[in-house]
């Protein structure tokens, strides 16, 4: 869906996204990892089993809530990329804290 | 990165929010010699329009605008200052003691202030269209970040939808970084222009008029753009793969596509200010809540102002030029002595910001979205979260529901993660038209810190004051 300017610098973090590794630009945001490594969706709904993708990448809508480092309800789109983590793919209700 | 440990627990001036409007505040506070901390959740300052500024990997100066280098002045400045600049901190709540509470790095903190100034921005308006929850349909916004913070743009069949400066400044931006786009649908009313003509004589004395239209004639040029339409849908099993419109109430046009971009103008971002008990009223211009603020951003709320598009949408220049009143009253009710060269010269502020402020009308009538775009119909989502529907909400206000307050015990819509940020409008706006009310009568959501989510975790590594218990406990 995305891609990354040539010029804009290499993607040298490693991460696993539901197990497979992926690669991160460090000043990403998790969300924008999986956006450029080309997951179409992040989370699926509690409700209806909907799969949703990151819609505003500013905090405010949560439909980028991915389980991080195995913990869940984590806001895909604030949280910077670290080298290392793993991001998982959320299937409908987590409990709200782990 | 600063840690909770860093923060002292308390401080002459907090702002919130690291936009123009908070880094400017910040930095004349401080300047005055007193102390200042900025409390931002972004990982660098700029706020929205200058996001990323000093980090962004777009390496082009051209792609981005000199608009957004500008941003690098302000960064400047506020580093140069004392002022304590703390990134990756999420403000959850704040008292009308102008206590604060805020996370750090997954630790909770409070922090108490003689005077707070708020500067949380806009948020974009929600664009709830048949299918706008499918994956590929996003923000033009949330484009836009993709772009300013990791240099991504858009593969694949792209098209951008709706209306307003911020959808053409992303066109333009994609184009000068050779981004393809398939289509523009421009969702204004043709009607719009009658409504914003009267005040097109000022406007063309603002300083967003040469570059306004210099930016739309070079998109222009550019991409097929298709004007005056009035039914939007994107459709797809799973993924976007379709974006059906219509031409008024013309035949229908299907067009296959990866991403579709929404945008319909920006409004004010209010948690925090509503949380606190700041009174708003219906912007019927506007379509939104706005705060009730003095000319110096000040609220009924003692110490307590806002500054910047949180206090109603004027932009970035705007926001700055307010940023300098909030801190003025902030330095003369805490330190009258302060000297006078360290300072902005009130008159010459107010000048700016009549420039910069004149044919804002203009603006908001030319693209005052369309009802169809705000008000939805049937199936189509109003609260994401929950998966509520419009007529879900139509159906329980003919059982007698009048309020977004009762409507949450009926439906649970708001009552999702993002806490009604974005089917707040939507929903007030609907109930009113059901009723035949104005949305002033039905009112809003009510808000209660925490206005972000907190772990528990987090919150038990706090001193329990009675604020910290009243802050989370939720009603
Ligand atoms: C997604 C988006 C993109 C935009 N892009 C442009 C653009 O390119 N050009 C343009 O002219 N206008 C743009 N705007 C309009 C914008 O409102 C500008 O006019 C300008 O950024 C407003 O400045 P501000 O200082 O009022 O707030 P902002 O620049 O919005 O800054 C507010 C800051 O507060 C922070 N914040 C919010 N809530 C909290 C909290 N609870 N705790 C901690 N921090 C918090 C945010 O992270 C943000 O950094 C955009 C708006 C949006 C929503
Ligand atoms: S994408 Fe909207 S909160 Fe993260």
């Amino acid at each position: 869906m995305f891609r990354r300017l040539p010029d804009a610098g290499e993607a040298r973090l490693a991460v696993t996204i539901d197990g497979k590794p992926a690669r991160a630009r460090a000043g990403d945001s998790v969300a924008a990892t999986l956006l450029a490594a080309g997951v179409d969706h992040c989370r699926t709904t509690p409700v209806s089993g909907a799969p949703r993708a990151p819609y505003c990448m500013m905090g405010v809508c949560f439909e980028c809530l991915v389980t991080i480092d195995g913990v869940g309800n984590r806001q895909g789109c604030m949280v910077p990329v670290e080298d290392g983590m793993a991001i998982e793919i959320q299937h409908g209700r987590r409990e709200i804290e782990r | 990165m600063s840690g909770t440990a860093d923060l002292r627990d308390s401080y002459d001036v907090a702002v919130i929010g690291a936009g123009p409007a908070g880094m400017v505040a910040a930095a004349i506070c401080a300047g005055a010699g007193l102390s200042t901390v900025l409390l931002d959740e972004q990982a660098a300052p700029g706020g929205q329009i200058y996001r990323a500024v000093g980090e962004t990997p777009v390496r082009r100066p051209a792609v981005l605008g000199n608009d957004y280098w500008h941003g690098e002045r302000l960064v400047r400045a506020l580093r140069a200052s004392t002022a304590h600049y703390v990134p990756g901190a999420t403000v959850w709540s704040l008292s009308r003691e102008r206590e604060i509470g805020v996370s750090i790095a997954g630790g909770a903190r409070l922090v108490q202030a003689r005077r707070v100034i708020i500067a949380t921005g806009a948020l974009e308006r929600p664009f709830p269209i048949p299918g706008w929850t499918l994956p590929g349909v996003m923000t033009a916004g949330a484009a836009q970040i993709l772009l300013k913070s990791s240099g991504m743009i858009p593969q694949g069949r792209t098209v951008l939808a709706g209306s307003g400066p911020l959808l053409w400044l992303l066109a333009w931006q994609y184009l000068n970084a050779g981004a393809k786009l398939d289509a523009i649908l421009d969702t204004t009313p043709r009607a719009n222009r009658k409504a914003a003509w009267p005040h097109a004589a000022a406007f063309l004395l603002s300083p967003y008029f040469r570059k306004g239209l210099r930016l739309l004639l070079s998109v222009r040029r550019r991409v097929r753009v298709v004007a005056e339409v009035g039914d939007l849908r994107a459709e797809g099993e799973g993924k976007l793969q379709t974006v059906a419109y219509r031409v008024g109430d013309g035949v229908e046009t299907r067009l296959s596509a990866d991403i579709l971009l929404l945008h319909q103008g920006v409004v004010p971002n209010v948690n925090l200010a509503m949380s606190v008990g700041i009174a708003h009223r219906w912007d019927e211009d506007q379509l939104c809540w706005t705060p009730v603020v003095d000319g110096f951003g000040g609220t009924a709320v003692d110490g307590v102002a806002i500054a910047g598009d949180g206090a109603g949408i004027a932009g970035a220049w705007a926001a700055e030029e307010r940023g300098k009143l909030a801190a003025l009253a902030a330095v003369r009710a805490l330190k009258p002595d302060a000297r006078r060269e360290q300072l902005p010269d009130e008159m010459q502020v107010r000048l700016a910001l009549a420039q910069v402020e004149r044919g804002r009308l203009f603006l908001d009538r030319l693209y005052r979205p369309a009802d169809r775009f705000r008000l939805p119909e049937g199936d189509t989502l109003v609260c994401r979260c929950e998966e509520v529907s419009a007529r879900q909400i139509v159906e329980t206000v003919a059982l007698g529901c009048t309020g977004p307050n009762q409507m949450k015990a009926f439906l649970r819509c708001g009552m999702g993660p993002c806490q009604g940020r974005l089917c707040g409008l939507t929903v007030t706006e609907l109930i009113a038209r059901a009723r035949g009310v104005s949305p002033a009568e039905v009112g809003r959501y009510r808000l209660r810190p925490p206005v972000k989510p907190i772990t528990l975790g987090e919150l038990a590594v706090l001193p329990k004051s009675e604020a910290a218990i009243k802050a989370v406990v939720r009603g």
